[in-house]
């Protein structure tokens, strides 16, 4: 009886630990105190000043926020269509060798700590002389986020019966429409699941986006909030993005794990 | 929206001959009986496919009629499937080209081809329900719906599938699977259509059921058929005319009876059907000579004395309780019921095992006696009587060939390092259990027996074939080391 309870507390005590930071912050971001622990009673001004701009800093939290959003979204959406393609083509190599060389090549990126990445891409851009800005964080995020639409996508064209594509094609489908109308919708559940990975990595990169954002003033939410933290604490209503972010997330997870239940109930059937 | 993007431009269709034919091919001697009643559909000329250095078709001609049901047979890795591709236009020929009505088709993609395809595992589209695969070659002619709705429903009819339009092509079994890439094939009214070995993954029943009624479609559509299958009995059963492939070679081609009662060498005759194979000689003819015995027959054309293999099918023989005029006797050393006959297995007193097939039943022990009447003795020219084996002298004792070096007599007037012709006898081979036992290793390939001892085909490490006569049995496919006595080797010199 009292393993049992220590054995089940060591669980909560254990969730606690993860999630007690995350719970203090949206807890805090609920009161009008400029610094946490100090509770001040219920208020909803933080939220109000961060969408109404009355905060000192809410509008570069916004144009952060909004940054943000636009950067994951095109590096998914780039990196989704280049993985793909890419995850067919390394598919179709004939040659064992070579495919296997291929595809360990493309895990590498992955390993690849985010800061040597950030500096090489630095280093590049440099070297082509192209300035940092919006096109430089989409190029690097496309970069470390195809790897993994390839690794998400590949399992999907194994699956498959290598005779459809054909079949495609002798039924009169150009190799073009065979892809569209057969190839794709069979790899499309590995797109999507690689264009959300793809979008929650690039949404929660800093280490890249930091060495290729430029000196332009580009901010995102993790460059905004790295700086804002340097400047001498964080903005109070850091809080309050913090917990909507959180909470977006959260449901996201709930809907993605919701989809993919039923996706699998009824394929039992 | 992107069929100019990406369509390759058609190839011209005239008749300017094929391009790809190499000059220098010999012409295979295996060819369709040549009529001209009927127009011939598909004309296969001198195809050669090699896969990296490995060839798959050696020189393969073929020509088909329109409306003719004819199947490519044989066992796997014969080339027949990619005989099949080349035809759909997935794979290109090596050498040699493929004429439809008259045009050189070799470079038309697959999808301007007028013919389609029956894959094996059915290669149905998953994410589409039986009536949008079925659609599917219609869709992308841009037909207007009411003509599509009216022709799949047509086709689900013919097999066998009316009211399935909505079902989940998953939720079917095999057969209706099946059905269903059939009518995905059947709906575009192609002028031939290609099945690749279509009924192998259905049961015993099915496959029956299915043959039969592929049998009725073609009757019906008046669709040229192409079938490969290594099922030798669907092929006697379906055909109007069958291509029996071995090594990418066809061996024979013919209608059933023709391929079944006169085969033209031993692989056929172990292929199709049950047979026994024996060395026989030609005496005159008329009259041929094996199991130490001369016998009346009805072939004619040898040269007197010629080496022949004779087959004898075991229903042919007639098995009779032993009695002292009889021409053959022996005893039974085992009998299988097989539902219609028994299956017996007869060594005559001269040492010969030959199997028999009969309605009546002599059990294992007994003695009996054998007839065998002239029409029932098949006789065959020998393909080769001793082996041929390009090689090396390496020194004046030593030869390599096989991918290994043999020990020779002592050779004079042949210079070191000059390339030779090496002949030894099939019983000049000696086989080693341990692969690193032997001078040269080779693949246990082609097992026949004849009687009294195996005729095996070894395949060497550098490709060549050899053969074998040996009393011990080999599995196909075992590893072994080839030895072969010095004396027996014939070396000459190649001018």
């Amino acid at each position: 009886m009292m393993k049992k309870i220590l054995a089940q507390s060591y669980l909560y005590l254990l969730l606690l630990a993860l999630y007690a930071p995350i719970a203090i912050i949206i807890i805090f971001s609920f009161t009008s105190s400029k610094s946490i622990g100090d509770w001040r009673g219920f208020s909803l001004e933080l939220y109000s000043n961060m969408f109404s701009g009355h905060a000192a800093h809410s509008a570069t939290i916004m144009t952060a926020l909004i940054n943000t959003v636009v950067i994951a979204v095109m590096a998914a959406a780039l990196s989704t269509i280049l993985g793909s393609i890419a995850a067919v083509g390394i598919f179709n190599i004939r040659n064992r060798k070579l495919r296997q060389a291929i595809q360990f090549t493309n895990n590498i990126p992955m390993i690849n700590p985010d800061i040597i990445t950030g500096i090489s891409l630095f280093l590049l851009f440099i070297s082509l002389g192209i300035s940092g800005g919006y096109l430089t964080v989409i190029l690097a995020h496309t970069v470390f986020c195809t790897p993994y639409v390839v690794l998400n996508v590949m399992p999907r064209l194994a699956r498959m019966n290598p005779n459809i594509y054909e079949a495609a094609l002798d039924l009169g489908a150009t190799p073009l429409q065979a892809f569209r109308k057969v190839i794709i919708p069979e790899i499309r559940p590995g797109m999507f699941s690689g264009f959300i990975l793809s979008f929650t990595l690039s949404i929660d990169d800093f280490a890249v986006t930091l060495f290729t954002k430029g000196s332009d003033g580009l901010e995102t939410l993790s460059t905004y909030i790295y700086a804002d933290a340097r400047k001498g604490g964080l903005t109070p209503e850091l809080r309050c993005l913090a917990a909507i972010i959180f909470l977006t997330v959260l449901i996201l997870l709930l809907v993605f794990n919701y989809r993919s239940n039923r996706l699998a109930k009824e394929q039992q059937h | 929206m992107a069929d100019n993007i990406m369509s390759f431009s058609p190839k011209p269709l005239s008749d300017e001959g094929c391009i790809h034919r190499a000059p220098d091919i010999p012409v295979a001697g295996h060819t369709a009986e040549s009529s001209n009643e009927k127009a011939y559909i598909i004309e296969i000329d001198h195809l050669s496919k090699w896969f990296g250095d490995k060839q798959v078709l050696n020189d393969v001609s073929l020509f088909v009629r329109q409306g003719e049901f004819v199947t490519i047979l044989g066992p796997s890795g014969c080339g027949k499937t990619t005989l099949l591709r080349i035809l759909a236009g997935f794979n290109m020929p090596s050498e040699g080209c493929v004429r439809m009505n008259g045009n050189d088709i070799t470079d038309v993609p697959p999808f301007e081809r007028p013919m389609n395809t029956v894959f094996q595992r059915y290669a149905l589209f998953p994410h589409l329900n039986v009536y949008d695969n079925i659609a599917f070659g219609l869709k992308l002619k841009k037909e207007d719906e009411e003509s599509i709705d009216r022709q799949v429903r047509r086709v689900l009819k013919i097999v066998g599938l009316t009211d399935y339009e909505e079902r989940d092509v998953d939720s079917l079994s095999g057969g209706q699977q099946q059905r269903v890439a059939i009518a995905r094939a059947i709906i575009n009214k192609p002028q031939v259509l290609l099945l690749d070995e279509p009924l192998a993954a259905l049961d015993l029943k099915m496959r029956k059921d299915m043959q039969m009624e592929l049998k009725q479609m073609h009757k019906e559509l008046g669709i040229t058929f192409i079938y490969v299958t290594h099922d030798q009995e669907e092929a006697l059963t379906l055909s109007d005319t069958i291509v029996v492939m071995n090594k990418g070679r066809i061996q024979q081609i013919g209608r059933p009876t023709d391929i079944y009662n006169e085969p033209v060498n031993p692989f056929v005759a172990d292929f199709i059907g049950d047979s026994n194979i024996l060395n026989g000689i030609m005496v005159e003819d008329h009259k041929v000579q094996f199991m130490y015995q001369e016998f009346e027959c009805v072939d004619e054309g040898f040269q007197p004395n010629e080496h022949v293999d004779v087959v004898l099918r075991p229903e042919d023989i007639y098995i009779m309780a032993r009695n002292a005029n009889a021409m053959i006797s022996g005893r039974v050393t085992a009998c299988i019921f097989k539902g219609v006959h028994y299956e017996m297995t007869v060594v005559t007193d001269r040492g010969y095992e030959l199997i028999i097939q009969d309605y009546n039943m002599f059990e294992a022990g007994q003695e009996v006696s054998l007839i065998i009447k002239p029409n029932d003795i098949h006789v065959m020219h020998r393909e080769r009587l001793y082996n041929v084996i390009d090689g090396v002298l390496a020194d004046s004792t030593h030869i390599e060939m096989l991918g290994g070096t043999f020990e020779c007599e002592p050779q004079t007037g042949i210079e070191d390092g000059a390339d030779v012709k090496v002949r030894f006898g099939f019983d000049d081979v000696e086989l080693m259990d341990y692969s690193d036992e032997g001078d040269a290793v080779g693949t246990v390939s082609f097992i026949l027996y004849k009687g009294n001892h195996y005729h095996l085909t070894v395949t060497s490490e550098n490709g060549e074939d050899i053969f074998v006569n040996t009393s011990e049995v080999w599995d196909d496919g075992d590893m072994v080391g080839i030895k072969i006595l010095p004396q027996a080797l014939k070396i000459s010199k190649v001018e």
